[in-house]
């Protein structure tokens, strides 16, 4: 019961987990992305397509990855370049992409004549198998290494995130384009295009999310009227849960995971608490972290000084 | 005086206008069958390709072929919120403006605005699926007995399951009649072919979520349940079953297509029987405003074509019990007890349809929510 419950967890959290690593890449550059939503909308759909019809997973993959390089590109290019207004482009990007994927996804519909299936040859490429040898260890054989493939992509994606942001040069150079763009700039960073390729890559990391919403758990099938349904919202609460940093993200995706699944595995006739309660419970742990974070008052695990906020060389 | 030339156009401009719209409203008013027009408001997307929606929109499709209607002559409105008044009183006051005669509103949220709009626009016909609202001019409701279908799904369910364990997502919980009246009519047709039989309902509080139903349906199999039934608008549950390599049973439209190897037979609803009946009457002005409430009988509600992951025997077990219900068995028939161990239905008397779909807040004695 319990391992299902957490096998049932992860598989749940791993959607957010892209969602989040993808956001915190972006936030650490210093931009609010309020885009998450409709990055993985657009990415759920073109993923969904490209599958559809090529019957690749590393084609749709990489397609899901493109759109959302490119949705990225449209909020950095108003962003970083036009010094738009973060949340508010933010917003239109996922009201932008959520129209995309439901416009074309009406489209992929009339196309196939009905909705469209993904071929089985697919099904058993993304389907849930234990890795040979170390899957037949017990319980954490089905924890750990029974999946399907994205899930091992989210986390090894994360850990990457991790590594480059804490290890490398690079990461060092956006994290302080994130944290102080003046400072960056005159220890001679080229603010802007660190800033781009982060909010790309964000993108793209988002729109995997979407792609494993409507590859995995559509079950195969294009559910046209909501793919998504949130998860990219959840996504953005969770970069505060996971205090910016990709590792903790792992941590955090499981326990929001595990809640929004923990209604489905709480024994009904023995705790009897309204369903409205579990639906609220990752907020409410967010909100918690919040308070506790406000009153530890260190650097660390909070927002990069200089996100949200649009950097304009002249006014320095 | 380039101002004044100006403004006097924009006069002109405007009073043309209105003569435009009173000539085309004059033209409809003449009422001859190609002016007539069919107005349908959805929840969703008739595109899904699936559920609820679909099978709505389906039955506007099947009126359309019947009374040769053209592509002009139907107007949708799509994904209009049922708890936005606003969005509702929009999408039907457009709808009446391109001309719509009748207009069928398919969720149940609508109701009260349709209430509202039928005494204004008194020349237009509101026709309301699953409410309880109407008046005797031109605002009537239509629903049906699917319970009636729920019982025969349930017989499929009953001699399929080898783990005696069946389970069922569920939109809404115990306090919704219309989702617990078909839980409990379908664990009556479980038991009636297999009295050992459970049913275990997990509830995800959303008509259609497809990540949250996948999840229900994924913890009622860790549960040990081989057949997984729903009331919910999606797909996902049945896909949830294929994936596990056991057996489901699908809810408004055939869901065969979607789960080929998972997929029994599905309580659906044919919502074209009543969409053509009121439409005829509409456009012949033999319309009352009479609530409709069909069933088997009127072949408003069926199962669908039974797949071949049916059990042996499935067939047959079913047009019997279709035979009986045609003969009058009102499948909540006395002596019922719920789960908790009350008397619901004493023996000898039966359940009325308003009792069904419209009062039942307890569950079957052989369900258990999880």
């Amino acid at each position: 019961m319990i391992i299902n419950f957490l096998y049932a967890a992860i598989k749940a959290g791993t959607p957010l987990l892209f969602g989040t690593t993808g956001e915190i890449m972006t936030e650490r550059s210093g931009h609010l992305n309020l885009g998450v939503e409709g990055m993985m909308y657009m990415g759920a759909f073109l993923g969904f397509y490209v599958g559809f019809h090529t019957g690749s997973l590393p084609l749709a993959l990489l397609a899901a990855f493109a759109i959302g390089l490119f949705a990225a590109l449209i909020y950095a290019f108003l962003t970083v370049t036009m010094m738009a207004n973060q949340n508010v482009t933010g917003l239109t990007l996922t009201i932008f992409g959520t129209g995309f994927a439901k416009f074309f996804g009406e489209s992929m519909i009339r196309e196939a004549g009905g909705s469209p299936k993904l071929a089985d040859s697919f099904m058993t490429t993304i389907s849930e198998k234990p890795i040979p040898v170390l899957g037949d260890i017990p319980v954490l054989g089905k924890l750990l290494f029974s999946h399907n493939p994205l899930v091992y992509i989210a986390v090894i994606i994360a850990v990457i995130c991790s590594i480059y942001l804490m290890r490398t040069k690079a990461g060092l150079n956006m994290r302080a384009v994130g944290e102080n763009p003046a400072a960056a700039d005159a220890a001679g960073i080229n603010v802007t295009l660190v800033k781009y390729i982060h909010i790309m890559l964000g993108g793209g990391i988002c729109a995997l999310g979407g792609a494993y919403l409507s590859l995995i758990n559509g079950g195969g099938i294009w559910n046209n009227s909501s793919a998504v349904n949130g998860q990219g919202w959840i996504s953005v609460a969770l970069v505060i849960f996971a205090s910016w940093s990709p590792m903790k993200a792992i941590y955090g995706s499981l326990v929001f995971g595990a809640f929004s699944v923990l209604q489905f595995y709480v024994p009904k006739d023995i705790i009897q608490i309204p369903n409205a309660f579990y639906v609220m419970l990752p907020f409410l742990i967010t909100t918690f972290v919040l308070i506790l974070a406000s009153m530890r008052k260190s650097k660390e695990g909070s927002q990069p000084a200089g996100c949200g906020v649009n950097y304009f060389r002249e006014e320095r | 005086m380039l101002k004044k030339l100006l403004s006097l156009c924009l006069l002109a401009i405007m009073v043309l206008s209105f003569t435009a719209c009173g000539t085309k409203k004059d033209d409809s008013e003449a009422g001859n069958n190609s002016d007539f027009k069919v107005a349908v408001i959805h929840i969703g997307d008739p595109a899904d390709g699936a559920g609820y929606t679909f099978a709505h929109d389906q039955g506007i499709v099947a009126m359309q072929e019947e009374l040769k209607l053209s592509d002009d002559q139907v107007i949708r409105k799509n994904n209009v919120n049922d708890a936005d008044a606003v969005a509702i009183r929009t999408a039907m006051e457009e709808a009446i403006e391109e001309g719509a005669d009748i207009i069928f509103g398919t969720s149940w949220g609508y109701m009260d605005t349709m209430d509202e709009m039928a005494k204004e626009y008194t020349d237009v016909i509101f026709s309301h699926a699953s409410g309880y609202m109407s008046n005797e001019t031109n605002f009537n409701n239509y629903f049906g007995r699917i319970y009636q279908a729920r019982y025969l799904s349930g017989i499929a369910a009953g001699l399929k399951t080898q783990s005696d364990m069946i389970g069922y997502v569920a939109a809404m919980g115990i306090d919704n009649s219309e989702v617990t009246g078909g839980i409990n009519a379908f664990a009556l047709g479980v038991e009636s072919v297999n009295p050992d039989a459970k049913v275990y309902v997990k509830v995800t509080n959303s008509w259609l979520d497809p990540t949250l139903e996948k999840q229900a349906a994924e913890a009622l199999l860790d549960m040990g349940c081989d057949v997984i039934a729903q009331h919910a608008d999606s797909t996902a549950p049945q896909m949830a079953a294929e994936a596990r390599g056991v057996w489901g049973v699908g809810y408004n439209s055939d869901m065969t297509k979607d789960a080929p190897k998972a997929h029994l037979t599905a309580p659906v609803w044919k919502w074209g029987v009543y969409y053509t009946k009121a439409a005829k009457d509409a456009m012949e002005g033999t319309w009352k405003s009479e609530n409709y409430f069909g069933g088997l009988a009127e072949g408003f509600v069926d199962v669908s074509t039974l797949s071949d992951n049916c059990a042996e025997g499935t067939k047959d077990a079913i047009d019997a019990a279709k035979q009986r219900i045609l003969d009058g068995f009102k499948v909540f028939e006395g002596e019922l007890y719920d789960n908790q161990g009350n008397v619901v239905c004493a023996a000898g008397e039966a359940l009325t349809d308003a009792d069904i779909t419209g009062a039942m807040n307890w569950y079957y004695k052989t369900v258990e929510v999880k």
